[in-house]
Order: C-alpha cells, then structure tokens, then sequence
C-alpha cells in the first residue's frame, strides 16, 4: 500500500533506520566487547585465564583426595605453600606427557623452594574409573625419581572432581580411542588457596620467573 | 562442533525465518518504517551472528544452560527473524555486500578451523575442529558458485527487492 505519505515519509524513514542502525552497532559492539573481555578472549581457554588474573578464585579446599601412596589430603593440607596443579590421567600418551616433562623440569629447576617446603607440584588424575595410587606412583616414576616435590592425586568421588574442574575450568571429553581429550595448563595456586595464574604448556620458563618472584618478595 | 555450528544453529535461523508471517502485519508495517533498504534488520543479525560465532560462547552454549537458552531465543529472533523481515526490503548492493561477507566468513572460519592447531573450543576435539573447516570452505566454495553463476547468468532478479521474499543462504 503505496500512498503519498509513505513516499513524503521516506526521508524519515531513513532517518529513521541511520540512528537505529548506528544504536544497533554501539550496543552490539559494545556487547561483543563484554562477551570477550575487551576483544581480548575469544576463546574458553583465554577467558578463563582473564578471569583469575582479575579475580583470583578460591579452589575447592575440602575436596578429598588420595595420592601416589594411598595417603588421604585435601587442598588445604597444602596451604601456606606455592602450588603447581595439572590435570592428567595417567593413560595419556600425548599432552599428558608434555605436562609430565614440564613438571619434571621444574620440580628440578625449583629444587631449592621445594625443599624449603615452600613449593608443591600436584597432578590432579580425573580419570577416577581407571586411576589409582599404583598407577599415579608408576605415572611419576616413568618422569622423575620418588620425591616429595611432585605428588599425584586423585579425587576419592566424582563430585569432589567436579568441583575442582568447576573451579580450574578444566573440560575433559572421551576420545573415540577410550582415551580423554582436555584441556591443558599449569595452574598457580597461591598459598591462601586462590587460583591466581594459568600458564600454557611450554611456558615452563614463564611458572619459574612468576614463582621466583612471589617467594623473593 | 559440526553438529552445532553446520546443524543446530542453521534450524534455529530457519525456525526465525518462519516466524515472520506470525508477527502481525501491523507491526510488521510499523518496523519497516525503522528500516529502509533493509539496514537495520541486516545490521541486528550480523551483530546476532558475529556473537554465536566466538568460539566461547559456543563453549559456554553446551555446558551452561542459560547460555544454551541465549542462544534458543536469540538465534531465531535476532538473526533468522531479522534476516528474512529486511532481506525483501534490501536492495542489489546491500544484498551483494551481505552475501559477500556472508560467503566471506565461511573462508575465513573455514581456514582458521582447518590450520589452528589448538582447539578453540575445550568442548570439542581437534578432529571435528578440522572437520568443520573442510565442510566450511566447501559450503563456502558452493555458495560463491551459485552466486557467480546468478550474476553470470544475469539472473539478478532474484537478487533484488522485487522478488520473493527468501533469505539468503
């Protein structure tokens, strides 16, 4: 139904439509600023590293756990120390294994700390249907000579692991091969049991200058 | 991620389609008024669309139900809906400019997908990560065939406003 007055009001139709476009783009604009933290993640894995460095979240302290000798500990038997989480099973044959080699060479390179107490590297398994002590002990010893430095430990209920991957971030998904598929990355605890930095493989050289630099200050 | 990205999110758009002729004319007459040549509506889905393709919200869309929520409504009301209200008021440029980016985003996700080397989605494998890419640039590839051999053919008519009122894509 073309009349004379939709053509007169054409001029304010597009009008019209130039400031209802123009709020459109601020507002999405704007949005999508929101939604990646300033255009900076894009991805889970970013985000979730934006979101400890802006405010560090406490990890679930009373989880039960038991470790490579069968001993029974929660995170907050470890607090007042530096901690160094990963997440593996002990099966992986793949990122596990480079996660495995970086713990080795920074449970060698922070020797020191470590023996000072000041200092603990911790494997988390998720694998709670195939994982046990024996494993975790055998998955230790194939990186490293027994040491206290470095435990592993599995959650003793799948709850427990659900709330530590909640609070890590950590998404594990079955392969089609029985196997996993995760997510990978050292995580720093602090000694008050905050989460407070997430490194990616390979930034083995970055762990060791952050956690210098927290124990010489 | 094939499933969600090639499947679900397509049906969602399409569900948004449909509902256009559910809106009453009235109101329909009234919006149009808000968008000449079709501008706003397109504008609306492609904010809509550069959203649900951040690799996160993806992620968050599988393991947080409100956000799978999110993307139930909003894919249909913001971005089919939009798309099929403004696409018969749109003319030749902005129909070429829309179907060029359009075309455009699947090479450019496609590539991406297929080369990363790290997953950009924690809840999918590197597997259907590269997959996806494949099928991408091939989707890609098809749909710049069609539009070349349109404007080859010299076929424009249906790429301008006086023909029916179908969404692209």
């Amino acid at each position: 139904m073309m009349t004379t007055s939709d053509h007169m009001s054409a001029p304010t139709a597009v009008l019209r439509t130039v400031v209802l476009t123009v709020g459109l783009l601020l507002v999405g604009v704007a949005g999508l600023g929101v939604a990646t933290d300033g255009f900076h993640a894009f991805t889970t894995e970013t985000a979730r590293r934006v979101a400890v460095h802006r405010n560090p979240p406490a990890v679930p302290a009373t989880v039960p756990l038991v470790n490579q000798d069968g001993v029974h500990f929660t995170l907050a038997d470890l607090q007042g120390k530096w901690v160094l989480v990963d997440f593996v099973y002990t099966r992986c044959m793949t990122i596990c294994t480079v996660l495995g080699a970086d713990f080795a060479q920074l449970e060698r390179e922070l020797a020191e700390p470590i023996a000072q107490d000041r200092i603990q590297l911790l494997s988390i398994s998720f694998d709670l249907a195939r994982d046990t002590p024996a494993e975790l002990a055998s998955y230790l010893t194939r990186f490293r000579g027994a040491g206290p430095g470095w435990q592993a430990a599995i959650p003793l209920t799948d709850d427990g692991l659900a709330r530590l991957e909640d609070a890590f971030g950590i998404t594990v998904i079955p392969d089609k091969m029985g196997g996993y598929t995760h997510n990978a990355a050292i995580h720093l605890v602090d000694p008050t049991g905050r989460l407070v930095d997430i490194f990616d493989l390979g930034q083995r050289d970055q762990v060791r200058a952050a956690l210098q630099r927290e124990l010489a200050s | 991620m094939t499933a969600q990205m090639l499947v679900q999110i397509p049906l969602l758009l399409m569900a948004g389609i449909l509902l256009v002729p559910v809106i009453p004319t009235r109101l329909r007459a009234r919006a149009a008024r808000w968008d000449q040549g079709g501008v706003s509506g397109l504008v609306l889905a492609t904010l809509a669309m550069a959203f649900w393709m951040l690799p996160r919200s993806l992620d968050a869309s599988t393991t947080d139900p409100l956000v799978a929520l999110a993307k139930f409504l909003t894919v249909p009301l913001l971005i089919g809906l939009p798309l099929a209200f403004s696409w018969p008021r749109a003319g030749f440029i902005v129909r070429g400019v829309f179907l060029t980016e359009f075309v455009a985003t699947f090479f450019r996700l496609g590539w991406l997908y297929r080369v990363s080397p790290i997953r950009l989605c924690n809840n999918y494998g590197l597997g259907d990560q590269q997959r996806l890419g494949n099928y991408m640039l091939w989707i890609g590839g098809g749909l710049l065939a069609w539009l070349a051999l349109k404007l080859l053919a010299g076929n424009f008519k249906s790429l301008s406003p006086s023909s029916s009122p179908g969404a692209p894509g």
